[in-house]
């Protein structure tokens, strides 16, 4: 009987080619859908969308998921990045807002990053629930900053941020993210993060510097989620601090568990679903944020580690963790003839 | 001096709403070490319940509030019912994700209901005594008195009642209780019970000293009691209190000498700063971890 080779197997031996080939397709696809206007601006505009969703979520699952702390403060990392870059493209190099754009959201990422890492100095002296609340102070304070400074537009946000956010920018970033994000996590130092998940004490004990996997963890954390605010604020061109709150950072957190902790295919999944499910509830207009809470209720009931769980597509996983291919069998040898 | 006295009440007022609100994040943390998020939501289903039972159905303030109480409490044991109980031997986030949905679900059904804010008649006609040039209102008075009785009779459950043993128990060892005859599932629901009931009597006053209430304000003061319990020690009741107490008097006195749209930023740095000096709060003991 022929076995059926599974799926990890198959990807296994043919993992360089079709990993390219869907990369080149996802740029053809990025390109071209605007190029020749193959699904109308609503449907680009909701892929924008999950692009920078699945942006989040994972950056928010290196800490929340890999690392099983309980960040509630990345909504602010997001506000840092989108107001610079916002600041960079329509304040401070207005002359060609387009040339400037992948710097300024790069230097949003950076600027994120440098708050992420105070964050992480701060808050990595204590854990589990406290850290919750300094992240959440942060975001708190954050907040309250941008209020507060006029040239940013105080309470009433930053206007007139020129539309540049298109998906082949959008659909570079999530790659380059995942790409970082999975090679940082099978990384010996991502082995790391989730030992600290995992036991902390025990890490400690097996030599693993867990201050500072936190912190790079963190930090790599801010700074996509500061890419992913730039990329924000220059898709809808107005941003205000109450964008950024605690509903915002709720967002992030639902997608990631809604996905599965430590998972990235779950963290794409988790933040495509429900950007996807927030869109499709739009008819039922203000019953909409009553049932999508519903909805993940029912799907925590019943699947209470999210969609993927703790478990990974194979396409992310090392060509070392999948099962070998089994070995050509030898023909079966005849019974002997009496 | 005066001025200062005058503020001072008003830290007391706050405060004890905060430290009302805090109390029910701590019962639910300190038995079963779980973040109770819609709780903010539930002291706002409080204000709305006191708001529809004072000035739509004309009950007397006693009823009123004895009806948000109760509402509110029996609101939180339908959630730990629902959402929270199925979910006891999930990991801890699977419960955290479905406590944000309840929150969610509490203000959006009452944005429904009252898409705008509304504005709370006062369900009794407060008078002003005048001490020394500080004005004292009655409503005041009421609301520090109700808030520290209710208080101290919390603290009396949970430091000497067998229901408070049960629940400290809770918090050591879950599995092992049922053993010994310990009905989990009860002790856990009179826990919500009681911190809901709290929860909604802080909403009731709160609606009465700030009377502008809007479904999303369970949020912001939800937090910030949670940050309240936390700087004083979570799952510790004398802890909730103080922090809740800290937390008001550390508001008002920014919104009395600073512009106040740095209340938030001051206060929040404030405690930012206390939880690096004291990483588990006030009042809290470190929990020495077992690999």
């Amino acid at each position: 009987m022929m076995r059926v080779p599974s799926a990890a197997i198959l990807w296994r031996r043919h993992r360089t080619p079709t990993l390219a080939g869907l990369i080149l397709l996802g740029a053809m696809l990025s390109f071209g859908i605007p190029r020749f206007g193959l699904i109308n601006e609503y449907w680009q505009f909701i892929l924008i969308t999950i692009g920078i969703n699945v942006i989040l979520a994972l950056a928010l699952n290196l800490v929340n998921g890999f690392m099983g702390e309980f960040s509630v403060g990345h909504a602010g990392f997001m506000a840092a990045g989108a107001y610079i870059a916002a600041m960079g493209t329509s304040r401070w190099f207005p002359a060609d807002p387009a040339l400037v754009f992948p710097f300024a959201v790069i230097l949003g990422g950076l600027g994120a990053s440098v708050l992420g890492l105070v964050i992480a100095i701060l808050a990595f002296k204590t854990s589990g629930d406290y850290l919750a609340i300094v992240t959440l102070a942060f975001l708190m304070i954050v907040k309250s900053v941008l209020e507060n400074i006029d040239a940013v537009g105080g309470p009433r946000g930053l206007l007139g941020i020129v539309p540049l956010t298109t998906l082949p920018w959008v659909c570079g970033w999530v790659l380059l993210s995942i790409w970082v994000i999975r090679n940082l996590v099978y990384s010996r130092f991502g082995r790391g993060i989730m030992a600290v998940r995992e036991d902390v004490v025990a890490a400690n004990l097996v030599g693993v510097h867990t201050r500072e996997v936190k912190i790079l963890a963190f930090v790599v954390s801010a700074f996509f989620t500061g890419v992913a605010g730039g990329l924000f604020a220059h898709l809808l061109q107005f941003i205000n601090p109450r964008m950024f709150d605690i509903i915002k950072s709720t967002e992030m957190l639902v997608m990631v568990y809604l996905g599965g902790m430590g998972s990235i295919a779950g963290s794409i999944l988790g933040a495509s679903v429900f950007t996807v499910m927030m869109e499709l509830l739009r008819p039922l207009a203000a019953w909409r944020m009553v049932v999508m809470p519903l909805i993940l209720v029912l799907l925590m009931l019943f699947r209470p580690r999210g969609i993927m769980g703790l478990t990974e597509l194979a396409c992310f996983k090392p060509r070392e963790e999948l099962p070998t291919p089994p070995a050509a069998l030898p023909p079966a040898a005849l019974p002997p003839v009496p | 001096m005066t001025y200062f006295l005058q503020q001072s009440l008003n830290a007391l007022q706050l405060g004890s709403i905060y430290a009302l609100i805090a109390l029910g994040y701590t019962l639910v943390y300190g038995v079963l070490r779980l973040i109770n998020f819609a709780h903010g939501d539930l002291f706002m289903v409080g204000a709305f319940l006191s708001l529809v039972a004072g000035s739509l159905l004309g009950l007397p303030a006693g009823v009123v509030f004895v009806l948000a109480v109760l509402g509110t409490a029996v609101l939180a044991v339908l959630i730990e019912r629902v959402a929270y109980r199925p979910l006891r031997d999930a990991p801890r986030v699977s419960a955290v994700i479905t406590a944000l949905a309840c929150g969610l679900i509490l203000e959006h059904v009452v944005l429904l209901i009252s898409p705008y804010p509304q504005h709370v008649p006062p369900l009794f006609r407060v008078t002003n005594f005048s001490l020394g040039g500080v004005v004292i209102s009655s409503l005041q008075i009421l609301i520090v008195g109700i808030a520290l009785v209710l208080m101290c009779g919390l603290d009396w459950i949970f430091r000497r009642s067998l229901l408070g043993i049960a629940m400290r128990a809770i918090a050591k060892d879950m599995k092992t209780l049922p053993l010994i005859g310990v009905p989990v599932n009860r002790v856990v629901a009179a826990a919500f019970l009681l911190g809901g009931g709290l929860g909604g009597a802080a909403g009731m006053m709160y609606g009465q000293a700030y009377p502008v209430i809007e479904p999303y304000m369970g949020i912001m003061v939800g937090w910030k009691a949670f940050i309240a319990a936390v700087v004083g020690g979570i799952g510790n009741i004398r802890g909730a209190m103080l922090g809740g107490y800290i937390l008001g008097t550390v508001e008002i006195a920014v919104v009395a000498f600073f512009p106040s749209t740095y209340r938030d930023f001051v206060a929040f740095t404030l405690l930012v700063v206390l939880l690096i000096v004291r990483p588990t709060g006030l009042l809290g003991v470190e929990e020495v971890q077992k690999v």
